[in-house]
C-alpha cells in the first residue's frame, strides 16, 4: 500500500479580486485540494501555493501580472482567512485545511 | 489659492479648531444649523458635541472625480466648517455618468469651481476653499498643513504616495479610497496621527506600510482604459465621507503625544474594505469583504524607526515618486519594415495599394464593439496570448490563432490595438509561433493603434 502522506490534500478555498481573476479564468472563488507537503517533504506554505497556482490554474500566460521573480508581485495583496499575510509570517504559512487565501490587486483609479 | 472670503463664524485656524475640537466646543447653535443638522445629531454617539466639532473642522479633499464628488457632498451635507478641494482637471461629458457633483452646463468649468458650485447649493454655511491644481512635492505641505484630515480621492500611485507621506509629515489621518472598473478599496491609514519615527507599541500604519512597493506599470489599469462603473466609486467615496465624519466627529484626528495614554481602538490595525461588484452574476456570494491589516510597520520607508523622509527632502525632489511609480517596463522593439502610421495604412488602403491581408484588433470585445476599421477581426489580447499559450504546449496549429481560414500563408497580417503596445507584442508573439513563415509573410504593427487612427485619420471615430 503506498505512503498516504504523499498523496494526502489539503482542500482550500482561493479568491482573486481587483482584477486579478482574469488571470485564473475570469472565476473569483477556486475551491482546490493543495498537496499538503511541497517537493520536498515540507507542509505547503504560502510560496509552495502560489507555485502550485502558477503552475496548475492560472490560464492567462502573462504570469508576470501574478509573480516577479519567484514572489508575489507588488501591488498584490494576499489575506490569509482576511487577515494580511504580513499578520500570518507571509510566505512561511502552513497552509491549513479550509483556510481561504484570497490575493488582491490594490487599485489606484479615482 | 483662492479663498471664500464670505464671513463664516466659525471656521477658525487650524490651532484653534483643534482646542475647541479636543475641549467640546460649547456654543449655541444656530437656528439654522440646528435645523440642518439636527437628523444626524440626534444619533447616538453623535450628540451637538459631536456636531459642533465638524463644525469646527477642516477636511482637504485631494480630487474632484468619481470619489471625490460623493465625498465632498456628503462632507458638506454633514457641515464640516471648511471644505478645501484640489483638482487640476476641467469637467469633461465622460465624467458625468459618475462625477455626479457636476453638471452638464458646467463641463468645460475646473472641477474645482464646479464641484464647490454644486456643494454651495447644498449647504452654504461651511467655507470652500478651491485649489485648480494638482497636488505636487512643491505645493502638498502649504495644502495640507491647513487641515486637519485629508481624503485621498486621486487616480495615481504616485501622488497617492505623496499624499500620504505628507499625512505622516504633517501628523494628519488619512482616508484613502480607490475604484476601477468594478472593484473598490478603502482604508483608514494613520489614525489616531502619530509622530514619525514611533514604532513601540500599537501605532496606526501608513500608505507605505499597507502598500509597500506600487505595481509595475504594465499592470496599472485606470479608469480611462478599463472604464468604471459609477455605482461603485460612488460607494467608496460615500464610505470614505462616513469614516472621516466618524473620526472628526470623535475627536480621532487629534495627534497623540508620546506620553499619552493611547486608548484601543480598531483604527490602529484598520480594515481594508474591498466592494467587488460582478456584471455577470446579479447575487455574488462577497459583494463587500472587511479584511483585517497591520499597524504601523518598523521598517516602513515614511513612519518607520530611522525614517530619513523629511518635508524639505519631498519639495527638494526626494523621494522622487513618479519614479518610485514607473519602474520601465521591457517592451517589444520592432523595427521599421515591421510597422506602418495609422495615417500610412489608411493612404494606402485608400489607393488600393494594399495587397490582402488580415486586420487584427486586438482590443477587448466591449471596445471593438463601439467601433472598428472596416475589415477588422476582433481577437483580444489576453485571450490571443492564452490560445498561443497553449500552442506552444502542443495544442493545436499555430494558424488557428487566425480567425480567417482561407487565408494563404503569405498573406500579410496588420495588428491594430487601443494605444499600440499590446499589438507590438501580439507581432513579436505571432512571430514566435512561425506565422512568419521564415519572413514569407509580412506582420506589421499599427504604430499608436486606434487613438492614433482617430488622432490622424478619422478625428469622428469613437475611441475610449
Amino acid at each position: 500500500m503506498a505512503d498516504t502522506s504523499e498523496t494526502t490534500t489539503i482542500p482550500i478555498t482561493v479568491d482573486f479580486s481587483g482584477g486579478l481573476e482574469m488571470l485564473f479564468d475570469s472565476k473569483r472563488r477556486h475551491s482546490i485540494s493543495l498537496p499538503a507537503t511541497d517537493g520536498s517533504g515540507k507542509p505547503a506554505n504560502i510560496a509552495f501555493l502560489i507555485d502550485h497556482l502558477c503552475r496548475n490554474l492560472m490560464k492567462d500566460p502573462r504570469a508576470e501580472l501574478f509573480v516577479l521573480d519567484n514572489h508575489i508581485r507588488p501591488g498584490i495583496l494576499v489575506l490569509i482567512n482576511d487577515a494580511d499575510w504580513e499578520l500570518e509570517g507571509e510566505e512561511a504559512y502552513e497552509i491549513q485545511p479550509r483556510d481561504n487565501i484570497l490575493f488582491v490587486s490594490t487599485l489606484h483609479g479615482g | 489659492m483662492e479663498e471664500d472670503t464670505r464671513d463664516h463664524p466659525f471656521a477658525y485656524g487650524t490651532a484653534a479648531s483643534t482646542l475647541a475640537a479636543r475641549n467640546g466646543s460649547s456654543r449655541r447653535l444656530t437656528d439654522d444649523e440646528f435645523d440642518r443638522y439636527s437628523r444626524q445629531m440626534i444619533v447616538p454617539g453623535m450628540g451637538k458635541e459631536g456636531q459642533l466639532r465638524l463644525i469646527n473642522s477642516r477636511v482637504l479633499i485631494i480630487g474632484a472625480g468619481g470619489l471625490g464628488c460623493p465625498a465632498a457632498q456628503y462632507i458638506a451635507g454633514a457641515g464640516i466648517g471648511t471644505i478645501g478641494i484640489v483638482d487640476g482637471d476641467v469637467v469633461e461629458t465622460s465624467n458625468l455618468h459618475r462625477q455626479i457633483g457636476h453638471a452638464t452646463s458646467r463641463i468645460g468649468m475646473t472641477k474645482v469651481d464646479s464641484l464647490i458650485t454644486h456643494l454651495r447649493g447644498l449647504n452654504p454655511l461651511p467655507t470652500y476653499i478651491s485649489y485648480p491644481t494638482h497636488l505636487t512635492p512643491q505645493n502638498a505641505a502649504d495644502i495640507i498643513s491647513q487641515y486637519d484630515l485629508v481624503m485621498d480621492c486621486t487616480d495615481n500611485p504616485a501622488t497617492r504616495y505623496l499624499i500620504s507621506d505628507m499625512c505622516v509629515l504633517l501628523c494628519k489621518p488619512l482616508v484613502s479610497a480607490a475604484s476601477v472598473q468594478k472593484s473598490g478599496q478603502l482604508i483608514v491609514l494613520n489614525c489616531p496621527p502619530t509622530a514619525q519615527g514611533l514604532v513601540d507599541g500599537k501605532y496606526a500604519p501608513c500608505y507605505r506600510c499597507c502598500f509597500r512597493k506600487p505595481p509595475p506599470p504594465s499592470s496599472m489599469v485606470s479608469c480611462g482604459e478599463a472604464g468604471i462603473m459609477g455605482p461603485v466609486v460612488g460607494m467608496m467615496g460615500v464610505a470614505q465621507a462616513g469614516e472621516a465624519i466618524k473620526i472628526l466627529a470623535s475627536a480621532l484626528h487629534i495627534p497623540r503625544q508620546v506620553t499619552e495614554d493611547v486608548p484601543e481602538t480598531n483604527l490602529q490595525q484598520p480594515t481594508l474594505l474591498i466592494y467587488t461588484y460582478d456584471l455577470e452574476s446579479a447575487v455574488g456570494p462577497y459583494s463587500f469583504r472587511a479584511l483585517k491589516m497591520g499597524g504601523r510597520r518598523k521598517s516602513c520607508f515614511a513612519c518607520g524607526a530611522g525614517s530619513t523622509l523629511t518635508l524639505e527632502g519631498v519639495k527638494a525632489g526626494n523621494p522622487n515618486y513618479e519614479q518610485f511609480c514607473s519602474i520601465p517596463t521591457s517592451k517589444a522593439n520592432l523595427p521599421p519594415e515591421e510597422r506602418i502610421t495609422a495615417a500610412a495604412y489608411h493612404a494606402a488602403k485608400e489607393k488600393g495599394e494594399l495587397p490582402e491581408h488580415i486586420l487584427l484588433d486586438t482590443r477587448e470585445k466591449e471596445h471593438f464593439s463601439l467601433g472598428s476599421i472596416e475589415g477588422a477581426v476582433n481577437v483580444p489580447f489576453g485571450k490571443l496570448l492564452m490560445k498561443a499559450a497553449s500552442i506552444k504546449r502542443g495544442g493545436g496549429s499555430s494558424t488557428d490563432l487566425l480567425p480567417i481560414e482561407s487565408s494563404k500563408p503569405d498573406t500579410p497580417i496588420f495588428v491594430v490595438c487601443r494605444t499600440g503596445l499590446d499589438s507590438q507584442e501580439t507581432v513579436e508573439t505571432l512571430k514566435e509561433l512561425g506565422l512568419d513563415n521564415g519572413g514569407k509573410r509580412k506582420i506589421v504593427d499599427v504604430v499608436g493603434g486606434m487613438r492614433a487612427w482617430k488622432q490622424d485619420v478619422d478625428p469622428s471615430f469613437p475611441f475610449i
